[in-house]
């Protein structure tokens, strides 16, 4: 609150927060051109081809489908204005799944294996002073692409 | 102007809930109807607790990016023009730039200038791009504006962004920018002190001396420049704190008022600040035909107007058709929509003080 003493508590190490920024802006992961494997969130070694691996930079479309989701009706500290909200596990297009909110609708407007796609939104905010993380979030897919 | 300068890709973004006149007007025991007659807007857009300047940005922004087809990394500039910016100090156009991935050779600033901060960037990027300095830049309005609860401004102020990338190979335009004309006065008519959390404004000072007499001198001093007049151009978009203003432009130059009709979204979405007029801009451009004309005009208060004339090419239609199937037009966000009670409405703009 305005007037007291904040202490800044950043919820993760700051340099790791920047370190993660274009995997939570863009979806940026990573791919191993030895046996075509794609890695959410970014790898530094292909746990399948070992040393032989050779890991590069892949950058996801955003698109994908919901494989499973869940209500949240308690949730974290930092989202009590967010509840009920609903978390997803999202296979991406491109192979890989990671978890991430569904923004926008119900537990009744959705089912798995819908169609969703990336946008960009705020996810916490470390304290009213604090930094603001921002990052994906998913939301079903309007238009289907040609 | 030597150089030809244009829009190659423009998106909008509105948030998706809304709250009507009539419902703010209830908890303040004010008539729904006098309201909302007295504004001309029926409801406006409500951000969701998620959603800020920056995240409005990004998504206009990326509907822009899919339109003109370009690499991000061809983008040499990125311009945030809000007054709602999520940070005092820290750049919205660096997480812009980020998401986008257009980092990192390129420069970027956030603007600020009420409402007209998104039409000075356009204008920035218009300079740059003209005298070689970049091949593409980035403009976008965006903002989630606060009024004062029970203040006339609470009916208004809303959320929104428009992005447009300006460049200058005109096989890439979609419209042409032919000319800017702009017009700037220090009038205290609407301001925010450093950390309050509303603005404060002159009430009626607000028309006269600021709206009016800056949105017609900068309209006027394009058509002088160029030699035009108003019935050489299709659409007119004017800044559009309400719905009644741009009409009432349109009475006192004696615009036909069907002309500025289709670029008037404050009715349904609320002013959304920065993004007004720019959200007009890119409404009109969803259905102009090749070779129209379209005469915009921004007002930010303190005060001044940036007037553009714009032709729209024949390049427009092919982005449009392709764009509509894979992007979000204006016309789908303001048809999605969820509408909220005052109660939910104070939890997302967090107007309470334990918020």
């Amino acid at each position: 609150m305005r007037g007291h003493l904040v202490i800044f508590m950043p919820s993760e190490n700051l340099a790791i927060t920047w370190r993660r920024i274009p995997e939570r802006y863009r979806l940026t992961g990573s791919a191993c051109e030895t046996c075509r494997t794609n890695y959410f969130p970014t790898r530094k070694l292909c746990p399948k081809c070992r040393r032989k691996g050779k890991i590069t930079m892949k950058q996801f479309s955003g698109k994908g489908k919901i494989y499973s989701f869940t209500e949240v009706t308690s949730g974290p500290a930092g989202f009590e204005l967010e509840v009920p909200y609903l978390l997803a596990i999202i296979e991406l297009a491109e192979g890989p799944r990671l978890t991430a909110q569904v923004v926008g609708v119900g537990e009744k407007d959705v089912k798995i294996g819908d169609s969703v796609e990336m946008i960009f939104r705020r996810i916490l905010e470390d304290s009213p002073e604090g930094l603001i993380h921002y990052g994906y979030k998913f939301r079903l897919l309007k238009k289907v692409s040609i | 102007m030597v150089q030809s300068v244009g829009i190659v890709g423009y998106g909008a973004c509105v948030p998706k809930f809304r709250i009507k006149s009539g419902e703010i007007a209830r908890v303040w025991g004010e008539e729904p109807e006098r309201i909302s007659k007295g504004l001309g807007i029926l409801e406006k857009s409500v951000p969701d607790v998620d959603e800020d300047a920056a995240t409005l940005a990004v998504e206009a922004s990326r509907n822009a990016l899919l339109m003109s087809g370009i690499d991000p990394q061809a983008i040499g500039a990125v311009y945030i023009g809000s007054e709602s910016h999520p940070y005092a100090v820290k750049p919205t156009a660096t997480i812009v730039a980020e998401a986008l991935g257009a980092t990192p050779e390129l420069t970027a600033a956030d603007i600020e200038f009420a409402c007209k901060a998104g039409t000075a960037g356009i204008q920035m990027c218009m300079g740059m791009v003209a005298s070689n300095m970049i091949r593409y830049g980035l403009a976008v309005g965006s903002d989630t504006s606060q009024g004062r609860p029970g203040d006339a401004l609470e009916y208004s102020a809303a959320a929104g962004a428009a992005a447009f990338i300006i460049g200058r190979e005109r096989q890439e335009f979609v419209a042409e920018i032919e000319a800017t004309y702009s017009f700037t006065t220090d009038t205290p008519d609407f301001w925010r002190r450093e950390h309050a959390e509303f603005p404060s404004h002159g009430g009626r000072f607000t028309g006269a001396p600021a709206y009016f007499r800056h949105v017609m001198g900068a309209t006027q001093g394009l058509f002088e420049k160029t030699g035009t007049k108003a019935s050489e151009y299709d659409y007119f978009v004017f800044h559009q704190p309400n719905g009644k203003f741009p009409l009432e432009v349109a009475r006192k130059m004696g615009i036909d008022v069907e002309k500025v009709k289709p670029g008037l979204f404050t009715p349904v979405i609320g002013n959304t600040y920065s993004a007004a007029s720019p959200i007009g801009l890119a409404g009109v451009l969803d259905i102009a035909k090749p070779g129209a004309r379209i005469l915009l005009t921004s007002f930010g208060s303190g005060a001044g107007s940036d007037s553009f004339a714009i032709r729209v090419t024949e390049g427009i239609a092919g982005k449009r058709e392709a764009f509509k199937k894979v992007g979000w037009q204006l016309a789908d966000y303001i048809a999605h929509k969820e509408y909220i009670d005052y109660g939910v409405y104070v939890k997302h703009r967090r107007k309470l003080k334990s918020m």
